[in-house]
């Protein structure tokens, strides 16, 4: 064997892209954000993993705002007459034991999963943004507690605190949208803070503080404008997550009650008859592992396409 | 780096106390009566008083946590008013289950990750590129307890290769207790039919598992072997002449191993999760599953047991990891 090894064909781009100012974009990253603007072509072309990311959470928001109004039957219509039907022209994902036609609960689900997903996210980048914003340029005591406090909430696994909190309010679809936004605000303010500091100290900050710009000026005004691109394809990843951890606390009986057709509680329904009706259990499986999917790919191509080594500095700065 | 170890420590402790008081609160807020629940449907109310008092049940919320912190300190962890059994008792019980399953789904996940994420950086841009990554967000997306449940069906229901749930065939008796570990204790104790019983039981539930643990691991292994491709070492190594297998195995994974252990507490996060449901789909007898259960039956000290010493094993968890990443690395050390 040579010592010949096929090289990344682009070593530099991984490694040697952080300059000595990297408020700064240089090279090729530069040049590929200076065509983005407003066009979502260069992202597509980047990778065909890309196209499938936007395909798929297109289709999911499509199927959220119409999935109702196109859903061949009523979710919640019993017709004891059609129990437990494997797929068929009529029930294209087959019924449930009560006779209602999964592919219309499928569909319906979409909407609340996509619902739980964006008042969980908005809840949860609302405040930690703010808390964030805040927590950087104030700093003194009042970044120390609240850093204090997010430690204390990151040292704990999300998910386990999410299903106690949710069990101690009480089993519901709201319950658990609270609980997970409890659980992830603190990634938020974390996110931002750092955001914030390494803002801070750039010249047109200092320029707004010498002319005297309050702190709330500039947190709206400087500050926030800067930090969307980083948060967007934060959210873009955080989606997913979202989503698959309401499922799973719905699957547990800690979400969403019958007879809602969110996807887990659909799931969890159809466990006891996995092995006489698969198809229970199994579409609306489909359907969120596809969902997740395809907002992870898009969240993971976003954050591709926007270097990580480059965080904090995307597309420039806005002043 | 002493210095950084007893500042980890000392915010280690208050991590601890927070979490004691944040499920303190959470779960006497809850609507239930746990003196009922301890004495039964047929009970008296008289009775159920008297077992309020007893066990403190009906004292100010701040007097009953200054006893449970008391008790804590003392390494008493309360009763269990499910099982009726000492928290710690029970904890002791299921911890080393919960243990060997994602000790193994670790394993699993990581070894599988550190090829797939090796081969993709090789063959950056390319289709098998393009295929790791996909593979990897598939592992983080696919819902644990849906899997679970198709693999169930299929392997157990289908094709009969491999049992529904549990630790063990009801039929074989266990190994003697000695790690806890009944793949371990099997072998130890030269028990190979239980070995494999125990294994077949294990398979399931450690692929599920495995799965996010693998997802989260590729691209990170992925970048950091295209780091350590592009580093004038591998330069060095490949001019003088080493065969790719010695530059890739001595010099790229050695320093791409690096980040990887940082992300050892995500993952354990995440196994913290999947555990959860993965031991509800399974039946397996760990503490995911006692936690799961003690949640729904409001079960407070059990509740609390398990959360905090999931917590305390992140916090160890986490401190470790960062202990040993100074030690890999003496450019933190010394900065």
């Amino acid at each position: 064997m040579t010592g010949q090894m096929p090289r990344p064909p682009d070593p530099v781009r991984m490694t040697g892209e952080v300059t000595a100012d990297p408020g700064r974009l240089t090279g090729a990253a530069a040049s590929r954000w200076r065509r983005a603007p407003g066009t979502v072509e260069p992202f597509l072309a980047e990778s065909r993993l890309n196209v499938a990311g936007v395909v798929i959470v297109a289709l999911v928001l499509l199927l959220a705002v119409f999935g109702p109004a196109i859903a061949p039957q009523n979710p919640d219509q019993i017709n004891l007459f059609a129990v437990l039907q494997p797929p068929s022209v009529h029930h294209w994902f087959g019924t449930d034991n009560l006779g209602r036609d999964l592919f219309s609960r499928v569909l319906v689900g979409t909407r609340i999963s996509v619902e739980v997903a964006v008042i969980i996210l908005s809840l949860s980048v609302l405040f930690g943004t703010a808390l964030g914003i805040v927590s950087g340029l104030a700093g003194g005591l009042a970044d120390e507690i609240v850093m204090r406090v997010t430690d204390l909430f990151l040292a704990f696994p999300g998910f386990i605190l999410a299903a106690a909190i949710a069990a101690t309010l009480g089993p519901s679809l709201q319950h658990t949208v609270l609980a997970l936004a409890v659980v992830f605000w603190p990634w938020y303010t974390r996110l931002i803070r750092g955001q914030v500091l390494s803002l801070r100290e750039r010249e047109f900050i200092l320029a707004a503080r010498v002319a005297r710009a309050g702190t709330i000026w500039i947190a709206t005004r400087h500050v926030a404008r800067n930090v969307l691109s980083i948060l967007v394809v934060q959210v873009s990843l955080d989606v997913g997550y979202a989503i698959l951890a309401t499922s799973s606390l719905s699957f547990l009986g800690l979400g969403a009650q019958p007879p809602s057709p969110e996807w887990g509680a659909i799931i969890a329904e159809g466990r006891g008859y996995i092995q006489t009706a698969w198809w229970w259990s199994t579409f609306a499986g489909i359907a969120l592992a596809l969902t997740v999917l395809g907002f992870n790919l898009l969240g993971d191509g976003l954050r591709d396409w926007i270097d990580p080594r480059l965080r904090g500095s995307i597309g420039g700065l806005q002043e | 780096m002493g210095m950084l170890i007893a500042r980890r420590l000392a915010f280690m402790v208050f991590v601890l106390w927070g979490i004691t008081l944040v499920t303190f609160f959470l779960s006497r807020v809850v609507p239930g009566d746990p003196a009922r629940l301890l004495a039964g449907p047929q009970a008296s109310p008289a009775e159920v008083a008297h077992l309020a008092r007893f066990y403190g049940l009906d004292d100010p919320l701040i007097v009953q946590y200054a006893h449970y912190l008391r008790n804590l300190l003392h390494g008493d962890l309360g009763f269990s008013f499910v099982t009726r059994r000492n928290v710690r008792t029970d904890i002791a019980t299921f911890l080393p289950a919960t243990i060997e399953l994602a000790g193994y789904a670790l394993v699993v996940g990581f070894v599988l990750a550190i090829v797939t994420g090796t081969v993709a950086a090789y063959r950056q841009g390319t289709s098998a590129d393009a295929a790791g990554r996909l593979s990897a967000i598939a592992g983080l997306s696919l819902p644990v307890f849906w899997m679970a449940l198709l693999l169930q069906l299929l392997f157990h229901t289908e094709l009969g290769w491999l049992p529904l749930g549990g630790r063990l065939d009801p039929s074989v008796t266990p190994p003697p207790h000695i790690t806890g570990l009944l793949t371990v204790d099997s072998l130890l104790t030269g028990n190979f039919a239980t070995f494999i019983n125990a294994v077949e039981h294990l398979v399931l539930p450690v692929v599920v598992l495995a799965a996010g643990v693998y997802g989260l691991m590729v691209r990170i292994m992925r970048t950091s072997v295209l780091d350590s491709l592009g580093e004038e070492y591998v330069r060095t190594a490949e001019a003088k002449g080493l065969s790719r297998w010695r530059v890739l195995r001595r010099h790229v994974l050695r320093n791409a191993m690096l980040p990887a252990v940082t992300v050892l507490g995500l993952e354990f996060g995440l196994l913290a999760a999947g555990v959860f449901v993965v031991e509800s789909v399974f039946q397996w007898p760990g503490l995911g599953n006692y936690a799961f259960q003690a949640i729904q039956a409001n079960d407070y000290n059990a509740t609390m047991g398990a959360t905090l010493v999931i917590a305390v094993l992140y916090v160890v968890i986490n401190l470790i990891v960062d202990i040993v990443y100074l030690y890999l690395d003496p450019r933190i050390r010394y900065a």
